[in-house]
């Protein structure tokens, strides 16, 4: 006998993100996933935007990693709020993993909160955190043909910065390749060329930023 | 290696129906998989095999049905299937889509043994 269910697989954690989604929207606070391969540069741009913009809005930050916890002491010099996620193996973190993280911070002290995703490029773009935008990193050393290899982050994403640029000139990368197959996946994806360490386009990034803070706080 | 949590939330969702439906045991699971959930179906069936190990899903095969990328222009209405994750479409060249399927991560039946 065949007995019909018809369900979706992930709607626990659906669920869940909406439940996170909700409080963040009643607290005002624009909520980022960062998502990339390991190694791409996410903790060295975090450490460059909140030096840029922690005088004007008050930072978070959950750092999900699969076991140590150096990326969250780096942050923490920063002097922002931090909560370390441990997934313990896990490539991933999803809904239920943010929520036990919130209850260690203070939220009505936050304007932006940044997730940053455990590294790799498949996983994370399928589990929904709750947040308002995934933004990627793809840097430059990771060669030219990942969009292809890993559309569903490409789609999911609101942003894709090209990190590393500063690299150019000594390996194999063609930007207007990255760039154009982006587009052919997801035409409304926004393209900025960056580079964490020399602090190069960063700019471009925290204006994106700036703006989507303002319009989640209203006009105050 | 999402296809472990994925194969959990399945069990998670099967047991339930089970015990809500009063079935004891079952022979297959069907799902429809979309080709942008990166789902990989020989890893997933492994996963499945390890999670169900002592539940009453154990044994239980599962039938994945994969689903391509459809999508509807909103610019000239055509409904076309995406090929190599090129957004764009073939008959107008408009980036402006509706994704009709292709992004399904869902359960559709499952089966009890014949008595
Ligand atoms: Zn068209």
């Amino acid at each position: 006998m065949k007995v019909p269910v018809v369900r979706n697989i992930l709607e626990a954690n659906k669920r869940i993100a909406d439940e996170n989604r909700t409080l963040f929207g009643s607290k005002r606070i624009l909520v980022l996933n960062l998502m990339s391969s390991p190694g791409a540069g996410k903790t060295t741009l975090l450490e460059k935007t909140i030096d840029l913009l922690k005088d004007r809005f008050r930072i978070g930050v959950i750092e999900g990693d699969i076991q140590t916890s150096t990326d969250a002491e780096r942050i923490a010099g920063h002097g922002v709020q931090v909560v370390q996620i441990n997934t313990d193996g896990a490539c991933h973190l999803d809904g239920n993993m943010i929520r036990e993280a919130l209850t260690q911070l203070d939220l009505d002290a936050l304007d932006l909160l940044v997730v940053e995703n455990v590294g790799n490029l498949v996983c994370p773009a399928e589990f929904d955190v709750g947040e308002h935008h995934k933004v990627m990193i793809l840097s430059t050393t990771e060669g030219d043909d990942k969009p292809k290899k890993y559309p569903l982050m490409f789609q999911e994403s609101s942003v894709l910065l090209v990190n590393k640029i500063d690299l150019l000139p000594y390996i194999n990368c063609r930007i207007e390749v990255i760039r154009r197959a982006s587009a052919e996946i997801n035409p409304n994806l926004k393209v900025l060329e960056i580079s964490a360490t020399t602090g190069e386009g960063l700019p471009l990034w925290t204006n994106w930023l700036e703006e989507q803070i303002r319009q989640i706080r209203g006009t105050d | 290696m999402h296809e472990l949590s994925i194969a959990q939330s399945i069990l998670d969702i099967i047991t339930e129906e089970m015990r809500r439906h009063h079935v004891e045991r079952i022979v297959s699971v069907r799902l429809k998989i979309g080709e942008m959930s990166a789902v990989v179906p020989e890893s997933l069936t492994f996963c499945w095999s390890i999670v169900t190990k002592d539940t009453p899903a154990e044994g239980s095969r599962l039938d994945i049905v994969s689903l391509p990328i459809e999508a509807r222009c909103l610019a000239c209405d055509s409904v076309f299937f995406v090929q190599n994750y090129v957004y764009v479409c073939p008959k107008c060249g408009s980036g402006d889509l509706a994704i009709l399927s292709g992004k399904e991560l869902q359960i559709q039946d499952f089966e009890t043994p014949d008595f």
